[in-house]
């Protein structure tokens, strides 16, 4: 049996399931201020009565480690950063305790100047003074070549309980990003490790000893000891959790868009056949732009408890949210209320949310009931304008190649798949519109749950190699060696895949059903003078976001269970 | 976060799978490394600074624009499409206004492409600056432009093709013909009579350096600018003149392209040439990149730079001050020079001999426009190439008076399809291309 646990901003959700189907589903409220106990109490409740040996896997999607980074409570920590030619790496300060110290090397990885150990010493002891057990270390360029971090790392390790290294932390080409990703991780690094142990011991008195996962902003996950190394990856995991839903249950062939409604916002996010897209940079949270791979995903303030307002004889629906809707004691009119007053919604306050729909309605001088369907059609209108605006922005991507450019592939989803509390009542009022087929998630309650449960464990590796100097690596796999001249793209493909291979298992994947793939393969020639010089070559590979082998029944019966329904 | 003074938007489109030849400076790696810099300094997440694709220049952009033999698809490739259209869509979104200025990073490059295109001349087929301008005049009625030409060979096709038009203002600063391809771009080249001293050349020293550049920027482009009043100004941005370019002997850097840059206060630069792909091209095209966004470009300095390496000698600065006093008087004088040119009634000839050094193919033209005090005047070339083309080229230009319209259809309308492979009409008062040839 599996586990899959989902914190979201109200209800923390909590399936068990099995190869057959769906044992349990619950929610209890999430406790912001005691995660822990939101997390405990659920995985309490779903196994009452269960043989806890049976369960062989658990995945956490939290908001542990998002919380703490939106309310700016985590601990200090220290950044080290070295440059060279470019924008002033001041202006990426991410912290106070932040010391930009000499030390360079330029596009190929060449250094241009050599790191400074008596500088690095008085950052050090600044660090120290200061209390700072965690620091962050990140060299422009430092995934061409990792050597000034490992020599900082080398200089500094003894003096910190744990240094985190910019080179580990993503292949991609950034240097703001990886140093606002490396604070992250250094940042929440104590509270997630403090967390989750506590958590395993929890589950481990209870009987329960197996690795925990955890989801992770892509739509995969990773064992708990992985995350030590990474654990801003765990940020801003629940919309990619309930994208996996989407993906178990309704995904089909085609393109489809995946809404998930909420109270106060609407996420959304793409499928092509049953892959997510990926955002190709990282997520943003807060002030920080980060390399944290996670889906393409969009946020609307339009849900279920948006407030609803007339302005210069209009309706508009959110994006803010005043309370709870007037049919769950309220004060100002929402989409749930106008469809408690369609009577879409069971409610014995039908006649509250008319009345708070009311003045609405006589400033437009309509009924009630006509001003509710236009403010369903406003909502939706809004969201399917949204989706279209994401839509055109993935298809809007640059791209590098004639080519791709003439012949690249165009998203265009005719689907929606909806989940999320309110679904099934937003989906009838999508549907009036016409723009698309849509189709409510089987579970739509507890699909992010769910999709928790069934998400692959997912990574990737960043390839160079360069014939000119001989040299080949993935620095965020700590990998390099020296190649021959000769050495061949496809010697460079075979390399990153097992590399990829020992990275996803490591991660805790299951070998018997690995799926890779390359994402993208270049070999350029270098010419010097009027001669080839050598071969620069960029490969990346990856495991991407997608389901577990073997539940492909469950699957079948969930999506029969939907055709029931409908 | 960074904020950028003003909203810039960039095209980026280094054609990975397009190149000459296997070996050619104009390949695939060619802008390799810049993008390596830009991604790394993280250039598209600067709040104001936006990515835009590109889409594709149509026919008729390129029609408006050359006269292609025997047509377009004979002397252009998907990849000039895109780069032109990468140009154009910069140029749509500065009118538009979503975004203040702009940047085409594409290739391959276009100032070497002349108004008759048999082939490529200088890794150029289509001039993509031109395709873009003319598109933004039929567009938006876009009047005055102003073309300041910085790479480092001299925009000889951007020359040609503005050559009689009064309403375009060419400036072209490049290391002296006498030293380098295509060998032409001399003071005395000040165009047509009827667009006199609205071609400027400057031709500089070897070794010129910042000190050089900056002051012909200082003290000729931009009084001459400020006097001629564009609409919209425009750089073509080669980067050729660097330190360490492979093909030319110049002494610029980075900081002094950024400096050039931040001066020029150009609305629109569009990428030409620029050899020294690993060692100039990724700081030269940040430091243009952050000195259009009005952010900090000092720390923008290539590994090895030093002020001292890079400085002029007091030789080359008394030549570069001479010639741009030279250029400056043409320009303050022009109303008298002109008037003693338009004295003559009737038509101005000159014969040419134009040679495409990349596709090794001479041609010889004979050009005769109409002197004319209204408008850029009818213009009709006639052209042979040693390849055995022979066609004949009618351009009425967009604002032509109506007597030179009808000086253009009747050479069109006159000329025999027995004669030449092809007869072109470019009509751009009504914007139609047409093609006249034995069945």
């Amino acid at each position: 049996m599996i586990i899959g646990l989902d914190v979201g901003g109200t209800h923390t959700d909590v399936v068990l399931l099995d190869h057959t189907g769906i044992r349990r589903e619950i929610k209890v409220p999430t406790l912001h201020a005691d995660l822990f106990s939101s997390v405990l109490t659920g995985i309490d409740a779903v196994t009452d009565g269960i043989d806890i040996a049976a369960v062989k896997r658990i995945v956490l999607s939290t908001t542990l480690t998002t919380n703490a980074v939106i309310q700016g409570q985590v601990p200090e920590v220290g950044m080290v950063v070295c440059a060279g030619p470019g924008i002033d790496p001041v202006l990426f300060r991410t912290n106070r305790h932040y010391v930009r110290v000499r030390g360079a090397v330029d596009h190929r990885g060449r250094e241009i100047e050599a790191v400074d150990p008596q500088e690095l010493r008085a950052a050090a002891a600044q660090f120290q003074s200061a209390g700072i057990r965690h620091i962050g270390v990140v060299g422009k360029f430092s995934v061409r070549n990792p050597r000034h971090e490992l020599q900082i790392h080398e200089l500094l390790r003894s003096d910190f309980e744990k240094v985190f290294l910019g080179h580990r932390i993503s292949g991609s080409l950034n240097f703001a990003r990886r140093i606002a990703t490396t604070y992250l991780n250094a940042a929440v690094f104590p509270i997630h490790r403090k967390f989750f142990e506590a958590v395993t011991r929890a589950l481990a008195a209870k009987g329960m000893v197996l690795p925990l996962r955890l989801l992770k902003a892509d739509g995969g996950n990773m064992r708990l000891e992985s995350s030590l190394e990474f654990p801003a990856q765990t940020i801003l995991s629940g919309p990619a959790a309930s994208v996996m839903g989407a993906v178990a249950m309704a995904a089909g062939p085609g393109d489809a868009l995946v809404m998930d409604i909420g109270g106060t916002t609407t996420d959304m996010a793409v499928l092509v056949g049953s892959a997510p897209l990926l955002d190709p940079l990282g997520i943003a949270i807060g002030a920080h732009r980060t390399l944290i791979r996670s889906l393409e995903t969009l946020s609307i303030g339009i849900g279920g408890d948006s407030t609803v307002r007339i302005a210069n004889g209009r309706v508009t629906v959110g994006p803010d949210r005043s309370g709870p809707a007037i049919v769950y004691g309220g004060s100002l009119p929402t989409p749930t209320d106008a469809l408690a007053v369609l009577g879409e919604i069971e409610s014995d306050r039908r006649s509250a949310a008319a009345a708070g729909l009311q003045p609405l309605a006589e400033t437009l001088g309509v009924g009630v009931a006509d001003l509710a369907a236009k403010v369903m059609e406003t909502a939706c209108r809004a969201m399917v304008a949204a989706a279209a605006d994401l839509v055109a922005h993935i298809n809007g991507k640059p791209v590098y190649t004639v080519h791709e450019l003439l012949e690249g592939y165009r998203v265009q989803p005719r689907t929606l798949l909806v989940l999320g509390g309110p679904a099934p009542y937003f989906a009838r009022h999508l549907e009036k519109l016409g723009t698309h087929q849509v189709r409510v998630v089987p579970r739509w309650q507890v699909a992010n749950a769910i999709g928790a449960a069934l998400a692959r464990t997912t990574c990737e590796v960043a390839f160079f190699a360069d014939t000119q100097q001989r040299t080949a690596g993935a620095p965020g796999e700590g990998f390099s060696q020296p190649i021959p001249a000769d050495f061949s793209l496809d010697a460079a493909q075979t390399q990153a895949l097992e590399l990829l291979r020992a990275k996803a298992l490591e991660r805790g994947a299951n070998p018997d059903y690995l799926e890779m793939e390359v994402v993208d393969s270049q070999v350029f020639n270098m010419v010097r003078g009027f001669n080839t010089a050598g071969k620069n070559m960029r490969v990346r590979v990856q495991v991407k976001p997608g389901l577990i082998h073997g539940y492909d029944e469950l699957l079948a019966a969930l999506a029969a269970g939907a055709a029931q329904g409908a | 976060m960074l904020k950028a003074k003003h909203r810039v938007g960039l095209v980026f489109f280094p054609a990975y799978d397009w190149a000459i030849s296997p070996s050619h400076p104009e390949r695939e790696e060619r802008l390799l490394y810049t993008q390596d810099q830009i991604l790394e300094e993280g250039l598209f997440d600067i709040d104001g600074i936006v990515e835009l694709k590109p889409d594709l220049a149509g026919l008729a952009d390129i029609q408006r624009v050359h006269f292609c033999v025997p047509d377009v698809w004979s002397v252009a490739t998907e990849s000039h499409f895109i780069s032109a259209g990468g140009a154009r869509t910069i140029g749509r979104a500065v009118m538009e206004k979503e975004i203040e200025k702009g940047f085409a990073l594409v290739r391959p490059p276009g100032h070497h492409a002349m108004r008759v295109v048999h082939g490529s001349r200088g890794f150029c087929n289509i001039n993509i600056e031109a395709v873009m301008i003319e598109h933004l005049r039929r567009a938006y009625g876009l009047n005055r432009v102003a073309v300041v030409d910085t790479d480092c060979h001299h925009g000889d096709g951007t020359q040609d093709i503005y050559w009689h038009d009064p309403d375009t203002l060419f400036i072209s600063l490049h290391q002296d013909g006498r030293t380098l391809y295509p060998g032409s771009g001399f003071p005395g080249e000040l165009g047509g009579p009827n667009a006199y001293a609205r071609t400027l050349n400057i031709p500089l020293p070897p070794h010129t350096g910042e000190e050089g550049f900056l002051h012909i920027i200082r003290h000729v482009v931009k009084p001459i600018l400020e006097e001629f009043q564009p609409d919209l100004i425009v750089n073509s941005a080669g980067q050729d003149n660097h330190y360490t370019d492979p093909i030319t002997h110049m002494n610029f850097s980075a900081q002094g392209y950024a400096e050039l840059t931040s001066l020029l206060n150009a609305d629109i630069a569009v990428l030409e040439g620029g050899y020294a792909i690993e060692a100039a091209l990724p700081y030269v095209n940040l430091g243009i990149v952050l000195a259009m966004a009005g952010l900090d470009y000092s720390h923008v300095r290539e590994p090895d730079y030093s002020p001292e390496r890079v400085r002029q000698e007091p030789s080359v600065t008394e030549a570069v001050k001479k010639t741009g006093d030279l250029v400056l008087g043409a320009w303050r004088d022009r109303g008298r020079l002109r008037e003693r040119l338009l004295a003559d009634r009737g038509c101005h000839r000159r014969s040419r001999r134009i040679y495409y050094d990349t596709d090794g193919i001479n041609e010889s033209q004979e050009e005769v426009v109409q002197l004319c005090e209204e408008c850029g005047g009818a213009l009709k070339i006639e052209s042979n190439s040693d390849r055995g083309a022979h066609v004949l080229a009618v351009h009425i230009p967009a604002k032509a008076c109506r007597s030179c319209r009808e000086t253009g259809y009747r050479w069109y309308d006159e000329a025999r399809v027995k004669r030449f492979d092809r007869i072109f009409l470019q009509d751009r008062p009504q914007d139609k291309y047409t093609v006249k040839q034995k069945d």
